[in-house]
């Protein structure tokens, strides 16, 4: 589990403003997931292409990525083009494949990957904790950014915590498999888990008091929108807008 | 459990969305300051564990843990489910941005109806009702949950009719697993750690 994969570079994309970057994402996606129509989808899918070409991110891990998250849209591809009504182009014993099954299929996939590839290249490449302050300036509640604060701080401590109990249970010779022992074991780990966390939290409670915090992050680095964030979040706005509705 | 974006219909994700707003809202609201140190590493705890993947015969399933979550957090599941699942997305682009409220819904709407129903019994301390509450819950929160991705799907098209079938068919040996999972990790808590099953993330 690599966190931030795409986050560091130096491209002019990593330096952009992450309050214009989340702006942009959620229309682009939001518009887009709205699109009815393939070239339309097409095209949109152009932009955040553009995106990950102009943030010069790795190639083959940005591929790898892809397939991995494709996995649902691969699953649709299994029943869509025999289920979606319309004309049979060709049949497989008793299935039929439909021409307009295989277009929404193909629609969906465009879709689907023109809004992943703009998550990555527009959310990806800026630090989790960046995005999470972008958040709190566009308006979401204090108590939600805080919970995403505190979970992605101990997101590593956590999965260290998990490291050493799943090397306990190497050294106790443990391997998995599919009896009630693996899974008792596996409770009491998530068990152990949880009560770890808990452990943690009332320190870090007890540290936060202890230096009176009272429900309150003052931030010290505060983002300056310069002219090519201003240039760059309206571009965002306007283009998707623009494709879906004049190629819907 | 995740969706990928640009597959769902405009009015599921729109219904979803409102959802999962008002529930987020609704868990904030019963969530104090004082609790959300507590409620985010439980979220982060929550978070890893899924990536355990639990062989079953020749494969292998994550966990999904929303029943458990659901028993020890309440309404506060809703803004827990929602701050994992945005990681999710950014970090991995598991899900995203506008499947972000249906997804919500659909792991956090069945972990608050556990607390409801299974809950006073998980906390009974007869050991047979609260081992028969806590399997249940784990079952019965995947159940519900793989129901209601079933449920996004045909209410975007007809034809995701197989498709849906096939998924809630899939989850059926997640939810057993799901069930021993949350039964062992309730049995645990029980001895190592009580009070965390006594709902002290949130207000009731």
């Amino acid at each position: 589990m690599k966190l931030e994969e795409f986050a560091t570079g130096s491209s002019f994309i990593h330096h952009l403003d992450p309050r214009g970057k989340v702006v942009a994402a959620a229309c682009f996606s939001g518009l887009v997931s709205l699109t009815q129509s393939l070239y339309a989808a097409l095209a949109a899918l152009a932009l955040p292409v553009m995106l990950v070409a102009l943030a010069r991110l790795d190639f083959k891990r940005l591929m790898t990525r892809l397939a991995v998250v494709n996995g649902f849209i691969l699953f649709t591809w299994f029943f869509i083009p025999f289920t979606f009504p319309g004309e049979v182009i060709y049949s497989i014993g008793p299935l039929d494949i439909h021409r307009e099954g295989v277009l929404y299929a193909c629609l969906l996939t465009v879709k689907s990957n023109a809004i992943i590839l703009a998550l990555i290249a527009l959310l990806g490449t800026s630090p989790v904790l960046d995005v999470v302050h972008a958040l709190s300036h566009l308006g979401v509640p204090d108590k939600l950014v805080h919970l995403f604060f505190f979970c992605f701080r101990y997101l590593h401590t956590i999965r260290e915590e998990y490291h050493k109990l799943s090397e306990a249970l190497k050294v106790r010779s443990f391997r998995p498999g599919t009896n009630l022992h693996t899974y008792r074991t596996y409770a009491y780990l998530v068990g152990m888990l949880l009560v770890r966390s808990f452990h943690r939290s009332q320190r870090i409670l007890e540290a936060l008091k202890c230096r009176g915090f009272s429900g309150r992050f003052y931030i010290l680095h505060h983002y300056q929108m310069k002219r090519r964030d201003y240039l760059f979040t309206s571009c965002g706005l306007v283009l998707p807008c623009l494709l879906v509705v004049f190629l819907a | 459990m995740h969706i990928s974006e640009g597959v769902l219909a405009a009015p599921v994700l729109l219904a979803g969305a409102a959802l999962g707003l008002a529930g987020t809202a609704a868990g904030l609201k019963k969530l104090d300051y004082d609790r959300i140190p507590q409620v985010a590493l439980l979220a982060a705890a929550s978070f890893v564990a899924s990536f355990i993947h639990v062989p079953i015969g020749p494969a292998s399933v994550h966990l999904v843990l929303n029943g458990i979550l659901g028993v020890m957090l309440g309404w506060v599941a809703f803004p827990a489910i929602l701050i994992s699942l945005f990681l999710q997305a950014i970090m991995f682009q598991f899900g995203g941005l506008t499947v972000l409220g249906v997804t919500t819904c659909n792991l956090a709407l069945p972990a608050v109806l556990g607390y409801y129903a299974f809950g006073p019994g998980i906390r009974s301390s007869k050991p047979r009702v609260s081992a028969i509450c806590s399997f249940s819950c784990g079952f019965v929160a995947v159940l519900l949950s793989s129901l209601a991705v079933a449920g996004c799907l045909v209410l975007t098209g007809d034809s995701f009719w197989a498709g849906a079938k096939m998924i809630v068919m899939a989850h059926i040996p997640v939810m057993f697993i799901e069930g021993f999972i949350t039964l062992g990790c309730v049995r645990f808590l029980k001895k190592v750690k009580p009070e965390m099953l006594e709902v002290v993330y949130g207000r009731r």
